[in-house]
């Protein structure tokens, strides 16, 4: 089990940098995602962390070894694809035990690992069918069973759940968070959706055009988003962004929106700078009230009911688009016009460079 | 309606029928009907002037007992072993050394190509500029070294590697070409996995990349087998069959047989050996990779 230091890693194709000097440093034993919309560089990242990219500046450890100039056998790392790249013409058993014949293991230590690591993850009665002869989420599980069978130092997991169905995909992650807390590994794993990051990581780390936009464990980066990127990227649905204008200052901070309605926030003031600011409100924070005495007003257009709760999507009378949410067994209906109260305590704010401000409590 | 069904199905396939009529056509004139009437040519006597008459199985069993038609039946099965390994296994070099990105590869992909579209009467020309005794190109660098230049052309047992060797450089392409399409069609991430899971350079060339490029192998050695059992320009044009047969393949057996001696019936008997011939080592081929396959 080894850490993983990152240490101002560059990456150029031609005259585009798509990582720019960037550090991190991840503990052992920890879990970490990778998060970010598609070409951010984080499949690169971890691909050099792999070897399968070379690196153009900075270095790459791996516990106490420095790795940026190995090949991507010698690093003792093990990586699951998106796409599984198993083996086709070769069985379940004879793919897993691959990596073990060219690393000299003895016979009957890779019958005992390929043993071990297919009945964790019960795939027995499978070892003898050719990879091409199971289906999607067989082939995963596979995938999966090769890279434990390595006994790594450090898993990489590339987007491993994005070719499974919606059921699957559940179950699997399930699965693979069970597996880091049995096997206690360093694990890095890659996504683009945020349901996956902050299910299964101790950390997440918010990559944006090749650079960290933050990193944090879920629940900070839910909350207290560094940047409105973050914010706008974590969180489903989407936080809700407002231009505002702050109005007055103290212990709370007062702001008016184009149409004229006044918010408060607990963020605190005395952080803010001066010039335009963006309002941003998770649906969840603001919640239908009677008309009278509501900060807001709005038409509902569509009502989302999704069991244990209810979206509404509204219009405010100057045309702003918000989503609001009430409970499962909400009355409003579409068409209907409504208040909405907003709970000042979990209000952000984010200045003109984008970054965020937030209430005091959690800031 | 439900009675209507059937009736509008059967229109339905006729219409079907007529997207395949033309290429159907020119498939049975061009292909079915000479192939049976060299069948029944092959059992009748016939020369330019007509058909004489039926006579059986006579052609095949004169056939069978004619020396000069058994050495040519040897002859092209020797060719057949010296040009097709080799054309598969060199083409595949060729395919692996250039398959990659840099323009030297390119260019020399174009090179390698290129002699593929020449026609066997400039290849012919060629490859004699090489091999003549004299003046040629291998006899200067002989005499150059100090050695004796050898006559490859009138030697018995140097003519047919001298046409085999002109012949794979002339067909070194199409298998090259074949191999460089199903190179770029193996995923890029088995070889990532592969690098992962520390295979050597070996390895990794005899435990993913021919396993899955097998099919086009087969498909090079079908395709081989099939043209290099009709060998013809290349004797015709640098030999003439000679010396003494050595290089006198089937299909100048029965070219010579049917157009200077004017028998044709004879000739199509031979013809329809070497057509089973074909059909025999292709199918052996196609059953062997196929059950390999399946294991």
């Amino acid at each position: 089990m080894s850490g993983v230091v990152l240490d101002g890693v560059s990456k150029r194709y031609g005259a585009v940098t798509v990582i720019d000097r960037l550090s991190l440093t991840i503990a052992a034993g920890e879990f970490v995602v990778f998060l970010g919309p598609s070409g951010c560089g984080k499949s690169t990242l971890l691909r050099m962390i792999a070897g399968l990219e070379t690196v153009d500046g900075g270095e790459i450890r791996i516990g106490a070894r420095r790795v940026d100039h190995l090949a991507p056998g010698a690093r003792g790392v093990a990586m699951v694809f998106q796409q599984y790249a198993l083996y086709p013409h070769m069985s379940v058993r004879e793919n897993m035990a691959f990596g073990l014949r060219n690393a000299h293991v003895p016979a009957d230590e890779i019958d005992r690992r390929v043993a071990a690591a297919a009945d964790a993850l019960e795939i027995m009665p499978l070892l003898d069918r050719k990879s091409t002869q199971l289906s999607g989420g067989q082939q995963q599980r596979v995938a999966i069973a090769r890279a434990i069978v390595k006994q790594p130092d450090l898993f990489l997991l590339d987007e491993p759940l994005s070719n499974l169905d919606a059921a699957l995909r559940m179950r699997t992650r399930l699965e693979i968070a069970q597996l880091h807390q049995r096997l206690g590994t360093t694990m890095i794993f890659v996504t683009h959706d945020q349901v996956e990051a902050m299910t299964l990581a101790d950390r997440i780390v918010v990559l944006n055009q090749g650079g960290i936009e933050q990193v944090g464990s879920p629940m900070d980066i839910y909350l207290t988003p560094r940047t409105e990127f973050v914010a706008s990227f974590v969180g489903s649905p989407k936080i809700n962004l407002l231009p505002v204008t702050v109005e007055a200052a103290g212990e709370m901070t007062r702001v008016r929106l184009a149409n004229g309605a006044i918010i408060d926030t607990a963020v605190a003031a005395a952080d803010l700078p001066a010039g335009a600011m963006t309002l941003g409100l998770r649906p969840e924070c603001i919640r239908p009230a009677a008309l009278d005495g509501a900060p807001l007003a709005a038409r509902v257009q569509v009502v989302e009911r999704l069991g244990e709760r209810t979206l509404l999507h509204v219009v405010l009378d100057d045309g702003t688009p918000i989503v609001a949410e009430d409970s499962g067994l909400s009355a409003v209906r579409p068409g209907d016009r409504i208040g909405l109260a907003v709970q000042p305590e979990r209000a952000h704010l984010f200045d003109a460079d984008g970054l965020g401000h937030h209430p005091a409590q959690r800031g | 309606m439900a009675s209507l069904t059937p009736r509008r199905r059967r229109a339905t396939d006729w219409t079907n029928a007529l997207f395949v009529l033309p290429y159907l056509i020119v498939f049975v004139a061009m292909i079915v009907v000479p192939l049976a009437w060299g069948m029944w040519l092959s059992t009748t006597k016939s020369d330019l002037f007509g058909t004489e008459g039926f006579v059986g199985l006579t052609n095949f069993v004169r056939l069978f007992g004619d020396p000069i038609f058994l050495q040519t039946v040897w002859n092209t099965f020797y060719f057949v072993l010296l040009t097709v390994p080799l054309l598969a296994v060199l083409g595949l070099a060729l395919a692996l050394v250039l398959n990659r990105q840099a323009r030297w590869a390119a260019v020399l992909r174009t090179i390698f190509f290129a002699s593929t579209v020449l026609s066997v009467t400039v290849v012919t020309l060629v490859w004699r500029l090489v091999f003549l005794p004299d003046s040629g190109l291998l006899s200067v660098v002989t005499r150059a070294l100090g050695g004796t230049p050898i006559a490859f052309l009138n030697d018995e047992t140097l003519a047919m590697p001298a046409i085999a060797i002109t012949t794979i450089w002339w067909c070194i392409g199409l298998p090259m070409v074949l191999f460089l399409a199903a190179l770029q069609q193996v995923p890029r991430a088995l070889y990532e996995a592969a690098a992962l899971d520390n295979a050597s350079r070996w390895r990794t060339l005899t435990r993913i990349t021919l396993p899955a490029i097998r099919r086009t192998f087969a498909l090079v050695i079908i395709i081989e087998v099939i043209l290099q059992f009709q060998l013809f320009g290349q004797p015709q044009l640098m030999t003439l069959g000679g010396p003494n047969n050595a290089t006198r393949p089937i299909v100048l057996f029965i070219y010579e047989t049917g157009w200077r001696q004017w028998e044709l019936g004879y000739a199509s008997a031979a013809a329809q050996v070497l057509f089973a011939m074909i059909l025999i080592a292709a199918m052996v081929q196609y059953w062997l990779s196929s059950r390999r396959e399946a294991r």
